[in-house]
């Protein structure tokens, strides 16, 4: 038993025919991140910290969906939302709704360990990251402020615009469906746009255990949308057990417990990581909702999808290492 | 079992000095709302359906923390938020930062249904709001002069206590030793108003309905945002079971409390008293929380690891019980 590490960015209805200046540039980057978590677990960092440093990574890569690169508001702004949470003593910290902190990610971190809170929001959020830079120096403990014009990328913009010209998000839940059934996601105009979340898993040779989970959230979404990403038990879960990253259609992670129902089905019905991962998405969301990445403490690593892909990676100390996007792969 | 059951909270955690007056208060509040619960179910009125009138009711009178009467955060403001979750379909709703909503259970039940999103917050929430129609008000309107007295205190606390999360190590009982008064998360119990309220219902057809809503805690950073409306946390309903939690909202996160008994129940076959217990008991650590729950079956139970609980609980075949104490 080693330790080992998983990456993703973003679970959807990634098209086969993705074009390969779209391809190429993110498999780098998680190839990229990958590496940094690995030199992380190889020199004794504590699995926490090394959630938040390749979390901060993909936040400031351009090409995923969190930090700099976020999907737009309906009103071309960015609302970034992150949360991070420790096995061993179940700290967890959470944030929604920033504007200007570059790493969303470490905030939430700074909210777990500086305040007597667990969730900060909106103006109380970047206030609170104010105060701690003022309080310190210019960037205190990875939290550091720009104009929001650093976020926003010219793919996002345009993304926001077919998405208004589609009226996706009307669309796709208008047409609801009301039961568990298996209508699989409307695939969209430029065929990436149901892009999400970024997020790391990690467990340490001692079976410590993270994870840290971050996003912009929905292309048009609402401004004040909260979706599954800063919900503790929905996007990011870590115990004693293991650890979970989720991403997808942020309602039905939410509706679905999805980190928590992982590490549930481990604990309450002894299933492995494996077996739990694949019954919370196979069997208990519906298709096309959820992705998720996740870790045990025996050093185990899966990845599960039920999308056309998930922009994903692993690594484990006996050396193996993975990059892929499309179909399901799982160790064994 | 089945027919209907019915269970109401107003928050975990009571100070042991409560005047009686005040108890016999809250205990008539908690008795018109499970009156009005009942009424509501003996016309079949769908378990959704009345979790929301019942929170409304509690959010509309002053008494708990939670729309009139919420806590204040440490600016002297109200920011109230709420979740709604329905058994059948696990459809939910929550929203959070809501300064102007007279009610924000229905908000948060517009948000499932009106709204392609689940959870609706700060100022997006009550643009929302306003698009929807609801009724807003001022902010002053949520404010009581009790609370403004209770915050004032807090920060009187806040400046003696170096680390909210190291609470005050205390024994207390009941009625006496007004020098060590019992701490929820730092703050001593007669300022901290935890009185979130909820409610839980399985109808006669055996759906399960849950909802949770709160002004949070008192002295609370602005954006703070607790367990009351996070999906799992605070509230939680599926076809077995409808919960909602009360107490220290860390604590209530950190065990994914709503959920907890609900996926007990599921995954290991354990009855809703079996469940209740077990969670209370083994996923609250050094925290101090409630909660109300009811089944499919048309079971109710409760649960909760400090000195009190407002709570109220009925059932179809006559049952009724009001109470605070163990």
């Amino acid at each position: 038993m080693g330790w080992a590490i998983a990456v993703h960015g973003g679970a959807g209805d990634i098209s086969r025919s993705l074009p390969h200046d779209r391809r190429q540039p993110r498999e780098e980057a998680l190839r990229h991140c990958l590496q940094i978590g690995v030199e992380a677990l190889e020199s004794n960092l504590p699995p926490l910290d090394v959630v938040e440093l390749v979390v901060r990574e993909l936040e400031n890569i351009p090409h995923f969906n969190a930090g700099r690169g976020s999907v737009l508001t309906s009103e071309g702004t960015v609302e970034m939302e992150a949360s991070i949470m420790d096995g061993n003593t179940m700290r967890c910290g959470a944030v929604s709704g920033l504007t200007t902190v570059v790493n969303a990610v470490s905030l939430a971190r700074l909210v777990m360990e500086k305040t007597p809170h667990i969730y900060l929001a909106f103006d109380g959020a970047e206030q609170f990251a104010r105060e701690q830079i003022h309080l310190h120096c210019r960037i205190f403990q990875g939290v550091e402020i720009v104009d929001s014009s650093h976020f926003i990328t010219p793919e996002n913009v345009e993304r926001l615009k077919l998405a208004k010209e589609a009226n996706r998000v009307q669309i796709d839940y208008n047409a609801q469906p009301i039961q568990n059934d298996t209508k699989k996601e409307k695939p969209c105009a430029n065929g990436d746009s149901q892009i999400g979340t970024v997020g790391c898993v990690a467990v340490d040779s001692h079976g410590n255990l993270a994870s840290a989970t971050s996003t912009g959230g929905l292309v048009n979404k609402m401004s004040g949308r909260i979706g599954d990403t800063p919900v503790i038990g929905a996007g990011t879960y870590a115990n004693e057990l293991c650890a979970v990253s989720a991403t997808g259609k942020g309602e039905s992670i939410i509706r679905g417990t999805v980190a928590r129902d992982v590490a549930a089905l481990m604990e309450f019905k002894g299933l492995s990581l494996k077996e739990a991962a694949d019954c919370v998405v196979h069997e208990r969301t519906p298709k096309g909702t959820v992705g998720l990445i996740a870790v045990s403490a025996a050093g185990e690593v899966v990845m599960s999808f039920n999308t056309t892909g998930m922009f994903r990676g692993f690594a484990t100390e006996d050396g193996y290492s993975e990059v892929a996007i499309w179909s399901d792969a799982q160790v064994e | 079992m089945g027919g209907w059951a019915i269970a109401v909270h107003g928050g975990a955690g009571v100070d042991p000095n409560l005047p009686l007056h005040r108890q016999e208060e809250a205990k008539q509040l908690l008795t018109r709302c499970l009156n009005l619960g009942i009424s509501a179910l003996n016309s079949n009125l769908p378990a959704i359906d009345v979790v929301e009138l019942i929170v409304r009711e509690l959010e509309t009178d002053p008494l708990f923390n939670s729309g009139r009467g919420s806590a204040l955060t440490e600016k002297g403001t109200v920011e109230m938020e709420a979740s709604i979750m329905d058994g059948p379909k696990r459809r939910c709703g929550a929203v959070s930062g809501l300064t102007t909503v007279k009610n924000p259970v229905s908000l948060a039940r517009l948000v499932m249904e009106k709204s392609p999103h689940s959870y609706l917050a700060f100022s997006g929430a009550e643009d929302f709001a306003r698009q929807q129609g609801v009724e807003v008000v001022d902010n002053e309107y949520f404010i009581t002069p009790e609370n403004v007295g209770m915050l004032k205190l807090a920060k009187e606390a806040n400046a003696i206590l170096f680390d909210y999360r190291i609470p005050n190590g205390c024994e207390t009982t009941c009625g006496a030793n007004v020098e060590s008064p019992l701490h929820m998360n730092g703050l001593p119990i007669s300022v901290y108003a935890p009185e979130t309220v909820g409610c839980v219902v399985v109808d006669r057809e055996g759906r399960c309905a849950a909802a949770t809503s709160t002004g949070g805690l008192m002295n609370k950073m602005a954006g703070r945002i607790g367990d009351s409306p996070l999906i799992g946390s605070g509230t939680y309903a599926c076809d077995l079971c409808g919960v909602s939690c009360t107490g220290e909202g860390e604590a209530i996160i950190r065990a994914t409390l709503a959920r907890e008994v609900a996926a007990v129940m599921e995954y290991k076959g354990l009855g809703l008293q079996e469940a209740v217990d077990f969670c209370i008991k083994t996923r609250l650590d050094d925290g101090k929380a409630g909660l109300i729950a009811v089944s499919k079956n048309g079971e109710v139970a409760y649960g909760f690891n400090c000195n009190g609980m407002f709570r109220g609980c009925a059932t179809e075949n006559g049952f009724m019980e009001v109470g605070i104490w163990e």
